[in-house]
């Protein structure tokens, strides 16, 4: 019952280390005094954040869940959180911590991770058909006219890797994230500032088309460069709100 | 046999109804809601009325209740759970067919004093008119002449989502005699202006009382029970007793301490989170230094509460607790100190702390699992944050390392056990 050991995955054990370091350090410095010595970063004041993001925003890929923040455009992150904030994007952790959090902070928070450049972990990819594969590389770098779904790479960038300012890169993902995002577009439960052209995207795909996406997404080796494309560098087929001048979190 | 239930508190309650209205009759309709509007108050449009309006509507946490999240500014449009169902909150601005456009002061004075709406009928409770009685008529003109000075929002409120009976409105007159003395706050004319200023804003607008005191099984507060802690209905978490005297919530707490609390979101002694730190962010920090000063001038009078039993357990409590100190110094020590005294300006103290100590123990659970940040404030904007643990700890480690804290330095509070943290797993959103 009382089992204090932790199974620590790769970035966690890192956690654990740089704390350890830490205290072993402050250990040396100021034997005599209890209270602890607190460094003044922003890393340490959001500790809340990092144990499921990372210290440098890798993710927690032994999660299969907890997404990499790490190089995402900084106005991508700055508008998650204000969507959390306003009840557009439901995922009840996520709305508590930033709950009270002021812009300016949250606009600090999301420079901090993306501008972390840490190498990508990657999550195990799951067991899926060739042809579930197959799928996914169709809709994912084609589209499916039928559908009137446009290729992810007309607005997420050529490799993927997203385009500043607002567009998130789709490389090194956990297949459970993408595949529980594709689908909170469709039931509403994560929206942005309309029009919100990845709830059309998403209402369009077949149900198997998500597991096929995702399934591609998360299998697929990462590119040589991760950072995203510039902006203006792709031409949206689809009106979004979060490409529009306030789309940008200002 | 839910029927058979229903049909029971059905017959009881008319049963009371009757006894309520020969015992106490009912406040409703007493002539002291009559809204004569004196000739010396200033227009509407005066715009030093409307800022006053605007500073005692933020007081008054309006926008807490009347602005969904993401939605106009008190447009309603959500709903207030209640153990009895869901209360929908009504449109407040202007707009003619769905918020207060055609109200009159009358009808504005009639709701706030004496919780009855404009077409005569009962209020809900969720609508705190039993503190907002206090509130005075001038105060009253400056709220309606700033919520007349917002934009007009057209939004329908949600339907009713009371549960039968609670949603036949007659059912409230035996609630009304029972929990609702209507009046004006009446000053003491033994204490300072600062106290009196501090007890109206407490008792009346801050609807302190709402939260911090103990609800009965029909949801009332008794007139005996003033801020000595309670269990907030619904949303899961304790708010504490707020004496700063003997055996109370907030024993050895400083005038000066209670000021950064309401003004930054944290003070030496400890922070404000979950509903009050909603509380701090929209209310409290805009609040000027003297109102808040004279708060704390009030809460310290709070009387010395009765000592509570020592907590007695079925448990070998000792043993939990060791067990639980090894968990706290994993992952709590770092931050909080070997002696649970925090650093200061930077992370609370867990010893003589009444989140770590109430009687429940939901907070502290809570704050393990959920960790989180501080509301940012003018006065603390890049606030240090706690990790949640409710990934990394089981309903078992929680447990131990909570009755750990409980019991450790001067706390002396009950122990929690792990199916209890199972209850507190979800997170409360709204």
């Amino acid at each position: 019952m009382n089992d204090f050991t932790i199974a620590l995955h790769g970035p966690l054990r890192q956690v654990a280390g740089w704390m350890a370091a830490a205290i072993v350090g402050f250990c040396a410095t100021v034997q005599a005094a209890d209270a602890p010595n607190v460094p003044d970063t922003l890393q340490q004041r959001i500790a809340a954040c990092t144990t499921c993001h990372g210290v440098h925003g890798e993710g927690t890929p032994g999660s299969n869940f907890f997404p990499r923040l790490a190089g995402k455009p900084a106005a991508y992150l700055l508008r998650q959180m204000q969507d959390f904030q306003n009840g557009l994007r439901n995922y009840p952790p996520m709305e508590y911590t930033v709950r009270h959090l002021g812009t300016d902070y949250m606009r600090e928070i999301a420079e901090y991770f993306s501008a972390q450049q840490v190498a990508y972990v990657r999550s195990p990819a799951p067991a899926v058909s060739e042809a579930v594969l197959q799928r996914g590389a169709q809709l994912v770098t084609k589209g499916d006219p039928q559908l009137k779904v446009p290729a992810c790479a007309s607005c997420h960038g050529t490799d993927l890797v997203g385009v500043e300012p607002s567009t998130p890169g789709l490389v090194g993902l956990p297949y459970d994230y993408i595949s529980s995002q594709l689908g909170s577009w469709r039931t509403h439960t994560r929206a942005t500032v309309k029009p919100d052209c990845m709830a059309v995207v998403a209402g369009r795909l077949r149900e198997a088309d998500i597991t096929a996406v995702a399934a591609w997404l998360a299998s697929r080796e990462l590119p040589a460069h991760t950072r995203p494309q510039p902006a203006g560098s792709v031409k949206p087929p689809l009106p979004c709100g979060v490409l529009s001048a306030t789309g940008d979190g200002s | 046999m839910r029927w058979l239930l229903r049909a029971w508190l059905l017959v009881l309650l008319a049963g009371l109804l009757a006894l309520g209205w020969l015992l106490f009759g009912d406040s409703s309709q007493n002539s002291d809601s009559q809204p004569a509007v004196s000739v010396e108050m200033p227009k509407l449009t005066d715009p030093a009325l409307v800022a006053k309006g605007a500073y005692l509507a933020k007081v008054g946490d309006c926008a807490g209740c009347h602005t969904a999240r993401g939605g106009a500014l008190y447009a309603g449009g959500r709903a207030i759970p209640t153990p009895f169902g869901s209360v929908p909150v009504p449109n407040i601005t202007p707009d003619r067919e769905t918020g207060l456009g055609q109200w009159e002061f009358a009808d504005f004075w009639r709701a706030m004093h004496s919780g009855v709406g404009r077409h005569g009928q009962r209020l809900y409770p969720a609508f705190p008119y039993t503190s907002y009685t206090r509130v005075t008529r001038d105060d009253a003109w400056a709220i309606f002449a700033y919520l007349r000075s917002v934009p007009a929002i057209e939004q329908r409120p949600r339907a009713s989502g009371l549960d039968f009976p609670y949603r036949i409105r007659t059912t409230l007159a035996v609630w009304r005699s029972l929990y609702f003395r209507q009046g004006v706050f009446q000053p003491d004319a033994r204490q300072s202006a600062q106290w009196n200023r501090g007890a109206y804003l407490v008792q009346g607008l801050g609807h302190c009382n709402e939260c911090h005191a103990e609800r009965g099984a029909l949801g009332g507060t008794a007139a005996s029970v003033h801020l000595t802690g309670g269990q907030i209905p619904e949303q899961k978490w304790y708010a504490p007793d707020l004496s700063t005297q003997q055996n109370g919530g907030l024993h050895g707490w400083s005038e000066q301490d209670i000021v950064d609390l309401l003004q930054t979101g944290h003070s030496a002694k400890g922070t404000a989170f979950g509903p009050m730190a909603d509380v701090v962010a929209q209310a409290t920090q805009h609040m000027t230094a003297g109102d808040l000063r004279a708060i704390a001038s009030y809460l310290a009078t709070l009387p010395p509460r009765a000592a509570r039993p020592a907590p007695r357990s079925a448990f070998d409590v000792a043993k939990i607790a060791s067990a639980g100190e090894k968990i706290y110094l994993k992952h709590c020590a770092d931050c909080h100190g070997r002696d649970g005294n925090g650093v200061a300006g930077v992370y609370p103290p867990l010893n003589g702390n009444s989140a770590m100590s109430e009687p429940t123990g939901i907070n502290a659970t809570r704050m393990v699992l959920l960790g989180g940040f501080p509301p940012a404030t003018a006065g603390n904007p890049r606030p240090y944050s706690m990790p949640p643990f409710a990934q990394q700890l089981n309903d078992s480690d929680v447990a131990l390392v909570v009755s750990y804290i409980r019991q450790a330095w001067g706390n002396k509070a009950s122990i929690v056990r792990p199916d209890q943290v199972s209850t507190y797993r979800h997170t409360p959103i709204d």
